[in-house]
């Protein structure tokens, strides 16, 4: 049906939104970080087109060498590694984020793509739909 | 009359710690747990004034909210000394009171 399609002939109903999904808040004062985790692997998994931003607090997420045991509660960071299975299409790191924590790309569990605040501004308008954690 | 203060929000995000800072007199004790311990990571933001405080408070973290936040101890600024959750009670046990800026 021709009234179907979109003006470059794709139809919109088959075309994945890009997902980015911003991530603020440190792993373990809040339930934000696991919440967050697991909307993105859902998206994934659904085949849609999901860039995930770590920045402000979100950067202590990815840092290495977490140890919840007496805390009792999961770490979950391991789980950041299978992300790229789940052909989630970019993983971003604000760089003045992790300036401002003493922290470096070294210090992440996983590499990821550091961007500087105006290239994160950009990633707000590229995306369709912006999910806040 | 020496207080226990409690630090207990990240300093990124809230002004928890500076409100201590302000008002921890002299002889007192800051503790910080949760999501404050980010207050003492070397190098960061918040680094320079905990040190200026140091001199005149004594600076404990608690251990297992360190590990589970992956910051190994020699990755804290100078003179904090780590306690357990017990370590947690005797503080609390040995000053006139605790104030819990949350």
């Amino acid at each position: 049906m021709a009234d179907s399609l979109s003006a470059d002939g794709s139809n919109p109903l088959q075309k994945a939104k890009r997902f980015l999904c911003i991530n603020r808040r440190a792993p373990y004062g809040t339930i934000y970080a696991l919440e967050s985790l697991e909307v993105v692997l859902a998206a994934a998994a659904f085949e849609q087109r999901v860039t995930v931003l770590f920045m402000d607090d979100g950067v202590f997420q990815l840092v290495k060498g977490q140890e919840t045991g007496a805390l009792g509660v999961k770490n979950f960071s391991p789980t950041y590694k299978a992300l790229e299975s789940y052909e989630v299409e970019r993983i971003v790191v604000e760089r003045e984020s992790l300036e401002r924590r003493g922290l470096a790309p070294k210090d992440l569990v996983i590499p990821v793509e550091i961007l500087g605040e105006s290239e994160v501004s950009g990633l707000f308008e590229s995306h369709d739909i912006l999910l806040n954690f | 009359m020496a207080l226990l203060h409690t630090v207990n929000k990240s300093p990124f995000e809230r002004n928890g710690l500076e409100s201590c800072l302000r008002h921890a007199r002299d002889g007192s004790a800051i503790l910080f747990i949760e999501d404050g311990v980010y207050a003492l990571l070397r190098g960061a933001e918040h680094a320079t004034m905990v040190e200026q405080a140091a001199p005149r408070c004594s600076m404990y973290a608690l251990e297992a909210d360190i590990a589970a936040r992956g910051i190994e101890p020699k990755r804290l600024i100078d003179g904090v000394k780590l306690v357990d959750y017990y370590g947690f009670v005797d503080l609390v046990v040995a000053h006139d009171g605790v104030q819990s800026w949350l």
